[in-house]
């Protein structure tokens, strides 16, 4: 009976997200899309825009899109719904990548493959055909290899961390730790600011009360670089291009690379939310019988004060400052 | 030497001395105040301690309010982190508008809308009498989704002279602004204190709603009001915060800031369960949170370990607060002749005139309650006194 009226609830919960699914056409291929809040972030926004316009009907997909209103459990209601329709790949961002092994069984048991985006999904491997996910690592790395390219006499380094735990403060954390051990850079001060602003302000405030010296910012995202520029700007110490202090930030917001062809800032490593054209290549290699790979990388780049142009900053899609 | 430790300000003081006692020992660097010139030009003072006063701004703030409302309505808004969320999307959208409204308007409506979120929830608590928790639960939850919704999920930059003014230093005056903005809502709240029935009101009702409303008070009109208070508050700390770097995230603004709110108010010595209070200990409270806070920061001090740190200071903290331990301190002072030798003479001999007097309430108070508890209750000969008197 209860489990009647959970069953009862879910399939209510995804009928009122799904809304309307477009009428069936003999040769698109059928999808399942769930995706997280798109009022969570500019970039989830930017992350769901990119999705829908390429798994459109002009490019030969017939898709059912959900969101998950900040919650696993519609994600988990929606996937089953879907499967219920009858669609051949569910797409699939989770809010968290854990507690999906009932969708994962329904999925194989009806033969529909997942494909992850953005984050990771715990399922077994004959279900989870693919998963394209950003390399926080290799963002990590990148902006460690220009560093280590500026060869500065010394490094002194304030390393501002995300929110502890997550994945991009993980291993954008690791690629600056290891690196200054190998090379033996000084971390002036590593401290988290919990992707704040103001924290990061209040940290780097802290630095110049103590009176420790230091010339490179290591900030794991845009929002902590400002307030750590922020922090700079009400003590007089220059910062950029021409200043005394490298600033290096992570995501390549809009406004952020602004700062960034500006000479504010020196480096910001771009965190692409732009999945949608790298999932629909998975789907159609699919289709094709074509091998795919368990993981893609998406693309992303690094944008420097060299290499940043007024192109770049209008071409961006999200992070606007207005 | 013994009215001072009677003063219910002696303890919060004692927390606040502490912390800074550590950083006198540990780093005495810690307290050098310097003065430079900003990216701007303008002369600004840096050092830990100024970094302490600006920064504990907001909570000094929020630690008002959150008294007022302890007081009232024997709970706390954990509400005002997600309100501050609101009221600074209102603020930051109505600047980043095309309409070049200016920086006092959008404050005014920002102040607005808090204070209607903040009579939102004085209505669940005043007329549907839910439990202050409970009811700002809502909000708690609902807050940061709805100042997403406010700003479009976008955190626009703002660069406005007024704003840099406001967030940072006034051009001429070294001082950070914060701390002037803090130091007017504290000045102006002991005036509203000394001249109006408000914190008289919000006593009343907290001790016992049905004891207020037989004297005349409204119970519910004195909760609402301090709740609408509360949301002028967080108003005001929407706006500092707006000001500080241009701009807010919303998931990410004044996070866990009515948590410390809370505990300002309960280092302040005052009971979470309403009634009496003390407005100067929270405000202390506040400082003192920040003045950890701080510290932790100048003593670089793991990211992963940070929140442990401030627990275990704040452990430490509560814990000289508590009954228990002021109990063995009174019971020392007690047993210390050096210490109560004096009194008898002040209080308990005949011969002096203001001892009839001074003993009297005491005894009424022994004969009213049981020579037990006015014993635990007075201090020294007094309680002596009560108890031979209650018993006859």
């Amino acid at each position: 009976m209860k489990f009647k009226l959970v069953f009862l609830l879910a399939a209510l919960v995804a009928f009122g997200l799904v809304g309307t699914s477009p009428t069936m056409a003999q040769d698109l291929i059928k999808i399942g899309l769930i995706n997280a809040d798109p009022n969570e972030s500019g970039y989830r926004k930017a992350n769901v825009e990119s999705m829908t316009s390429a798994l459109s009907k002009e490019n030969g997909f017939d898709v059912s899109v959900a969101y998950s209103e900040r919650k696993v459990e519609n994600q988990i209601a929606a996937a089953q719904q879907f499967i219920n329709e009858g669609v051949k790949y569910l797409v699939i961002s989770p809010e968290v990548s854990t507690g999906w092994d009932s969708v994962a069984q329904s999925a194989k048991e009806a033969g529909v493959k997942v494909i992850a985006f953005d984050r990771v999904i715990e399922m077994p491997d004959d279900v989870l055909v693919a998963s394209t996910v950003s390399d926080m690592r290799a963002e990590g790395d990148k902006a460690v290899k220009w560093l280590e390219d500026k060869k500065l006499p010394v490094y002194n380094i304030i390393h501002i961390q995300g929110q502890m735990g997550t994945d991009a403060q993980v291993k954008r954390s690791a690629a600056l730790t290891e690196a200054a051990k190998a090379k033996g850079w000084n971390l002036v001060a590593q401290q988290t600011a919990s992707w704040s602003e103001e924290d990061a302000k209040q940290v780097v405030q802290a630095v110049i009360d103590a009176k420790k010296e230091f010339n490179v910012i290591y900030a794991e995202n845009d929002n902590m670089a400002a307030g750590a520029v922020a922090a700079l700007d009400a003590n007089g110490i220059t910062h950029g291009k021409t200043g005394e202090v490298i600033i290096i930030g992570f995501d390549a917001n809009q406004w952020a690379l602004k700062e960034v062809l500006a000479g504010n800032w020196n480096l910001d490593v771009e965190c692409n939310p732009l999945h949608g054209p790298l999932v629909a290549q998975i789907i159609k290699d699919l289709e094709a019988g074509k091998k795919v790979d368990k993981v893609r990388y998406i693309e992303e780049q690094a944008f420097d004060t060299d290499t940043i142009t007024q192109a770049v900053v209008d071409g961006r899609t999200y992070g606007f400052e207005n | 030497m013994k009215n001072l430790m009677k003063n219910p300000l002696f303890v919060p003081l004692i927390c606040l001395g502490l912390v800074l006692l550590f950083n006198l020992i540990t780093n005495a660097g810690f307290f050098e105040i310097s003065i430079k010139r900003n990216n701007v030009g303008n002369w600004i003072l840096a050092g830990n301690l100024i970094s302490v006063f600006n920064n504990a701004s907001e909570l000094v703030i929020l630690a008002i309010g959150m008294t007022l409302i302890t007081s009232a309505s024997g709970g706390q808004d954990i509400s005002v982190g997600a309100c501050v969320a609101i009221a600074g999307g209102v603020i930051l959208k109505i600047l980043a508008s095309k309409t070049g409204a200016p920086v006092v308007v959008a404050v005014s409506l920002g102040c607005l809308v808090a204070m209607a979120f903040g009579a939102f929830n004085g209505i669940l608590v005043s007329i549907f009498n839910i439990q202050p928790m409970v009811a700002t639960l809502i909000l708690f939850t609902a807050g940061r989704p709805i100042s997403s919704w406010i700003t479009g999920g976008l955190s626009p930059r703002i660069t406005n002279s007024v704003l840099d003014a406001v967030g940072n230093v006034i051009p001429g005056v070294p001082v950070p602004t914060p701390i002037f903005i803090a130091a007017f809502c504290v000045a102006f709240i002991f005036l509203t204190l000394r001249f109006t029935n408000l914190g008289l009101y919000a006593q009343a009702v907290g001790i016992s709603d049905k004891a207020a409303r037989l004297v005349g008070l409204s119970p519910r009109l004195v909760k609402f009001i301090q709740f609408v208070v509360m949301g002028l508050c967080v108003g005001l700390v929407a706006f500092i915060k707006v000001s500080r770097v241009g701009s807010i995230q919303y998931n990410y603004i004044a996070k866990d800031i009515e948590m410390d709110a809370i505990l300002a108010v309960a280092l302040g010595g005052n009971s979470l369960s309403g009634g009496r209070f003390s407005m100067t200990g929270s405000i202390i409270g506040a400082y003192t949170i920040q003045a950890i806070t701080t510290t932790l920061l100048a003593n670089s001090v793991p990211s992963d370990a940070l929140s442990a740190y401030k627990a275990v200071v704040i452990i430490i903290l509560v814990v000289i607060q508590s009954p228990v331990v002021k109990d063995f301190w009174r019971k020392r002072r007690k047993n210390d002749p050096a210490q109560s030798s004096p009194s008898p003479s002040l209080n308990g001999s005949p011969s002096a005139p203001t001892g009839p007097q001074t003993a009297k309430p005491e005894a009424n108070l022994g004969a009213d309650l049981g020579s037990g508890l006015a014993s635990s209750l007075g201090t020294g000969p007094g309680a002596s006194l009560a108890t031979s008197q209650g018993g006859a």
